[in-house]
């Protein structure tokens, strides 16, 4: 017969064993058993300033220093839902458009890297539909789209932090319907500066003199036997049809600021030889390829991130559905260019095209006529 | 027989004989020309409104564009004198007429939306349409209708005929001024107007009674695009016509390609292109018009 020996270190071997196993065997009760209690703790952001900004339409954006003038501050702004009738093309077609503040984009709002966003979204008892904000510089709550749920009649006050720094696009995203209010104007972009400026990755400070916002929209608009385009008295009757021409990923139009030629002629945008451009581009929904035509981007950020230094020299650049761009550019000719989608189909038979239109001295030492076409 | 009889008697048989035959190879070749030709007995269902435009002198900035050295510079104006009067559709063609040559086979259909207001102006037609409706509207009435040049729609249109002179200095070297001054030109007159087509008369007439012209609709006319090109102190160096680019004229010049029908589509990348094409055609007054319209039918020219 065997004897366990009870000697001073067996026991010693044993308490360490014990002393070992016992948190273990403590820690697994405890994480069965244990609620964890929620602690949200509300931020006290009162001793930070508050900024009101009036929002204006595209292309254009409202007044903002482009590097912070003091430290992160809240920026309110305010947008009101309109569902609007707008006319897309030369030749007439309506849509049943869907917009923030009245246009297709909806306005661009500047703040800078750790400010907080505070905006105010109505949708007055006129309009017909539910309507909430995906703000993709946001993080949580579907970009706060869970949050702004706003039926017609209602508002909602959403504040987040802007932590990264970068354009980005913002759009309406009620549950079961995202596509549709989407492809109905309902989107825009948002920028979110560096709080020292803009640079080219390595230390070269980049100032703009002006800056435009190109939002770029999909349109799909049911046409009838005859090849026509539909109209309809409400919003609501338009959504089957819509739907059925949304499946096919074809769109029947493709325009910058809403409608077919908006960027043109008499709503051309302007700079002069000398001039730095910033072109903030967004597409909410589908792929694009914005190109200067006789231009070029000196440093783009073609999937608008500003913490990552920009692409340099760019012909063309890519902006993937979903996303807003940024391109920087000196312009060096006067005269008229045509700023494009580079599919030249979307371009010029779907609407995809804007134009600049340049001023200032040529410079013969880049391009110059030698011989003018001739025939003899 | 006394040989001075003879000699000095009038030979009637010797004179009528040629005379006859001369006559009847006449009548013969005024017939294959058409000149008997009687007016099919529906002319008149078919004749359009006209005005005549009386002869007068005026000033004329030509068509084309001109190119001093390496530098485009506008076209020169020039004092034009007709001396004929010149008979011309009131209306741009409608939409009902131009329907009707359709109907018989003898036109493409227009490219626009269909609708049902037959009094608007036919637009979405190409060059070739336009021949092609004038051939039938000829065969129709009996009479000879084209389209009218660029210099007989400025005898026509008179004030209301456009200057697309950008008014710069012929001697400056920035090529972008004058793609600029066009464009706001052009830009400028665009805003004003609404795109879609108008029932006919809707843009008024002019001090001729022609009307419409110069509203939203450009008209294709018979002139050929042409190059001009200048040597540095301004005399001519060489002109390229294009046949195959026409030129249309509205509210400003617009040389089209001929086969172009939606000009919003096929236009320019950059600048402002045409609203709406169409058409109105003018009538030959000439004593030999028959013949014209003998060759056209016969397919040996135009």
């Amino acid at each position: 017969m065997t004897q366990f020996n009870l000697t001073r270190r067996s026991m010693l071997a044993g308490a360490a064993i014990a002393g070992a196993i016992g948190p273990l065997v403590q820690a697994s009760f405890a994480r069965a058993n244990e609620e964890v209690a929620p602690i949200t703790t509300p931020t006290d952001l009162s001793a930070l300033k508050r900024v009101k900004v009036d929002l204006v339409k595209p292309p254009f954006v409202h007044a903002h220093t482009q590097k912070a003038d003091g430290p992160p501050k809240i920026v309110e702004f305010t947008m009101t839902i309109q569902e609007k009738k707008m006319v897309i093309d030369d030749q007439g077609t309506e849509l049943h458009a869907m917009t923030f503040d009245g246009s297709v984009p909806g306005p661009m709002m500047v703040v800078h890297q750790d400010d907080y966003v505070e905006l105010t979204l109505i949708n007055p008892e006129t309009n017909e539909l539910q309507h909430n904000i995906d703000f993709h510089s946001a993080t949580g709550a579907l970009g706060g789209g869970a949050l702004t749920i706003v039926n017609p009649g209602e508002k909602a006050v959403l504040r987040f932090k802007a932590t990264k720094a970068g354009v980005f696009v913002y759009h309406c995203a009620p549950p079961g319907m995202v596509p549709w209010h989407v492809t109905s104007g309902m989107n825009g972009a948002i920028m979110v500066l560096p709080r020292e400026g803009l640079t080219d990755g390595h230390g070269k400070e980049l100032v703009y003199d002006k800056i435009y916002y190109v939002g770029e929209q999909d349109f799909y608009v049911p046409r009838d036997e005859a090849g026509n385009f539909k109209k309809y008295d409400s919003v609501g009757e338009s959504y089957a049809d819509t739907l059925e021409v949304m499946r096919t990923l074809t769109p029947t139009h493709i325009v910058f600021n809403g409608a077919v030629g908006a960027l043109t002629g008499e709503n051309a945008m302007t700079a002069a030889v000398g001039e730095k451009v910033l072109i903030v581009h967004s597409q909410a929904n589908r792929d694009t390829r914005p190109h200067l035509i006789g231009g070029h981007g000196d440093y783009v950020w073609a999937t608008g991130k500003f913490r990552n230094p920009p692409d340099l020299d760019q012909e063309t650049w890519f902006i993937p559905g979903g996303t807003a761009g940024a391109a920087f550019y000196t312009f060096e000719q006067p005269g008229i260019y045509a700023y494009v989608n580079h599919n030249l189909i979307e371009a010029f038979e779907l609407g995809a095209a804007a134009h600049f239109k340049v001023t200032g001295d040529w410079n013969d030492d880049l391009m110059t006529a030698i011989v003018s076409p001739t025939g003899s | 027989m006394s040989a001075a009889a003879s000699k000095t008697a009038f030979s009637l048989f010797q004179t009528a004989l040629p005379l006859a035959l001369i006559s009847a190879l006449g009548i013969g070749i005024a017939h294959q020309a058409g000149f008997f030709a009687a007016a099919p007995s529906t002319a008149a269902l078919y004749q359009p409104q006209t005005v005549v435009i009386p002869p007068r002198t005026f000033q004329y900035r030509t068509d084309g564009e001109y190119v001093r050295g390496v530098n485009p510079i506008d076209a020169p104006k020039s004092t034009v004198t007709r001396t004929d009067a010149l008979t011309i559709m009131k209306y741009q063609v409608t939409l009902s007429e131009y329907d009707a040559c359709v109907m018989e086979g003898a036109c493409a259909p227009a490219a626009r939306p269909s609708t049902s207001d037959t009094n608007l102006p036919v637009t979405g037609v190409n060059y070739d349409d336009a021949q092609a409706y004038a051939r039938w509207l000829s065969e129709k009435t009996g009479e000879y209708w084209t389209l009218p040049s660029d210099q007989d729609l400025a005898f026509a249109a008179g004030k209301s005929f456009p200057d697309d002179a950008s008014g710069l200095d012929p001697d400056n070297k920035n090529p972008a001024l004058k793609w600029i001054a066009d464009y706001e030109r052009e830009a400028a007159s665009r805003s004003k107007r609404n795109p879609a087509p108008q029932p006919i008369g809707s843009f008024g007439e002019n001090e001729f009674g022609l009307a419409d012209f110069g509203g939203n609709v450009w008209e294709w006319t018979s002139t050929c695009h042409r190059r001009v090109n200048l040597y540095d102190n301004g005399t001519q160096k060489g002109v390229e016509t294009i046949c195959g680019v026409n030129v249309a004229v509205g509210p400003h010049r617009s040389p089209t390609s001929s086969f172009i029908r939606d000009p919003r589509g096929g236009g320019c990348s950059v600048g402002t292109p045409p609203d709406n094409l169409g058409f109105r055609l003018v009538k030959s007054a000439a004593w030999y018009a028959p013949v014209l319209q003998m060759i056209r039918a016969k397919g040996l020219a135009g």
